[in-house]
């Protein structure tokens, strides 16, 4: 396939490249690497292979708590975002209202702006209307500021839909009700997955927003920030391996749904 | 094709949603901004002291001036670091192209937060790359500047926005139609022309994406220097959380808040015709 030109060895370039992926990598490496480190996370080099540290992160309840708690907001913030943001998609694909262009936009700032700005002007509504902090404030931050995610993804999804199937099916006598669940949203399923994975996976890895929202449970970031004013211990580096691979399995389930709703359509 | 009832049911609940949960939000805070704390409760005076604040007490100035350094910073490193591996990805990797292109991405979506810690625990003073320049007797005492500086947070953000710099310039790359390159060649242009007179024009609209991206991204984030950049490395976000903390001012803050997004708006509406223009040429 590349018949192009510069196809030519370019040791230098090659070499370069080879360096950025280093830089990409090499604290990941060096995290991975220390959460089997017997003597801690400083030190030159890591000696003494020990699980102790993942030992005592098993025992570790507040730890446990914090995760469940992230998958609670996240499985919320997924069912939320996705419902709100499949109603968006379709309202800015099919429908034509006042106030679109600026409704398009307004949707997208959580994903532009700051977090701090997003979480602070959440905190500032939650006390308007005198809702004490909590999870359930985490959620609907969460929620909220990721239709941004799911409404991107899904509006995507819907512009490579074949338009004829929906068409067909209301001229055959289908209600719009039934077209919408038996042709539109099956057609989307892989797009909705995507998206769905993407804002799990997003909303557990959450700390700007979350950071302004929280009451006295905490999420598995804010936990670990909490942990890392007191020190760095091993732990951390056990948990975050854990975070590391979790989040790397996710994103190539996402990444092979993504290559395949794309090949789906050429 | 679409009935009223269709239309309606899909575009209300999101749009009462946004309006509600997003729209409010912000206007709350732009509201906020023109009020002010007095006796230690928000007054709803409205005034325009904060904004003046701002203008008058070098403070914020100095911090806003520091921000806008380092998220320079960060871009340019991203820059240099991103765009050659764009480069060498789109051109020269052959059939391992795929790999490495889903080896930069991986990073991309791995926790913040994650990839902050690993900065700690390696720049500290008792951190692995002390250990590493005395083991290798490079060094006999500790080096301490490397943590909580601006040089970590620089360190840090560079880290993580590269692979979002690489995104929309390896997209720009890969649309260059190859005959173009070879036609420059057949002409005689030597491969740094070559890259001077189309890659490099042809990319821009990524490469200015993709400054956008990382220099906006820095310009708010609180974390890295709480992480990673001590007292001399504290940003402009940073006196936003104080305000909004320990120093109870949320008007000032609000006010703050509103010039920082004010600046990002400003930026992103700037790049975006800027890039439209380079696109038509």
């Amino acid at each position: 396939m590349q018949a192009a030109t510069p196809s030519r060895r370019q040791p230098a370039l090659s070499a370069y490249a080879m360096f950025v992926f280093a830089f990409i990598y090499l604290p990941v490496v060096v995290l991975i690497a220390y959460s089997f480190n017997r003597d801690g996370v400083g030190g030159f080099p890591p000696r003494h292979f020990t699980l102790h540290w993942y030992g005592q992160l098993f025992g570790d309840s507040a730890i446990w708590d914090a995760v469940l708690n992230s998958l609670l907001v996240a499985a919320g913030s997924v069912a939320l975002a996705l419902t709100l943001g499949l109603l968006a998609a379709l309202a800015l694909d099919r429908a034509s209202f006042p106030g679109k262009a600026l409704f398009r936009r307004l949707v997208l700032l959580p994903l532009i702006l700051p977090g701090i700005i997003t979480g602070l002007s959440l905190l500032m509504f939650a006390v308007f209307v005198n809702a004490p902090l909590n999870l359930l404030t985490v959620f609907f931050g969460h929620g909220t500021a990721l239709i941004s995610v799911a409404t991107t993804e899904l509006f995507a999804g819907l512009q490579k839909l074949d338009r004829a199937q929906e068409e067909a099916s209301l001229d055959l006598g289908a209600t719009p009700w039934q077209t919408f669940w038996r042709i539109t949203l099956p057609n989307l399923k892989l797009s909705l997955i995507a998206a769905g994975l993407l804002i799990f996976t997003l909303s557990m890895d959450e700390i700007a927003v979350t950071f302004f929202l929280i009451g006295r449970d905490n999420t598995l970031p804010m936990e670990i920030w909490g942990r890392l004013r007191q020190g760095m211990t091993p732990e951390i580096n056990a948990i975050s391996t854990l975070i590391f691979v979790v989040s790397v399995a996710l994103i190539s389930i996402w990444y092979r749904l993504r290559t395949r709703t794309l090949r789906d359509v050429s | 094709m679409y009935s009223r009832a269709y239309k309606s049911l899909v575009s209300l609940p999101p749009l009462l949603w946004v309006g509600i949960f997003l729209l409010l939000p912000y206007a709350l805070m732009f509201v906020h901004s023109f009020w002010m704390v007095r006796d230690g409760f928000i007054v709803h005076h409205w005034n325009l002291d904060n904004y003046a604040a701002l203008f008058t007490k070098p403070v914020y100035l100095q911090v806003l001036l520091r921000t806008m350094r380092i998220a320079a910073s960060v871009t340019l490193c991203s820059l240099l670091l991103g765009y050659p591996l764009a480069y060498y990805l789109s051109f020269h990797a052959g059939t391992r192209k795929e790999l490495l292109y889903q080896l930069v991405i991986v990073p991309l979506w791995v926790s913040y937060l994650v990839r902050g810690y690993a900065w700690k625990t390696i720049l500290g003073s008792t951190g692995v790359l002390n250990g590493f320049l005395q083991y290798a007797h490079i060094t006999h005492a500790p080096v301490g500047f490397l943590l909580y500086s601006p040089f970590a947070v620089v360190l840090m953000l560079t880290h993580i926005y590269t692979p979002f710099v690489f995104l929309p310039i390896y997209a720009a790359l890969e649309t260059i139609p190859r005959p173009l390159l070879e036609a420059s060649q057949d002409l005689g242009a030597t491969p740094g022309k070559t890259f001077r007179r189309i890659i490099l024009p042809l990319s821009m609209p990524g490469l200015l994406a993709g400054a956008t991206f990382a220099f906006v991204l820095s310009l708010g984030d609180f974390l890295a220097p709480l992480l990673v950049g001590g007292a001399s490395g504290t940003m402009i976000a940073n006196v936003v959380q104080s305000l909004f903390g320990a120093a109870y001012d949320w008007p000032l803050g609000a006010a703050v808040s509103v010039c920082i997004l004010m600046l990002t708006l400003a930026l992103l509406f700037f790049t975006e015709t800027f890039e439209k223009r380079w696109s038509f040429k």
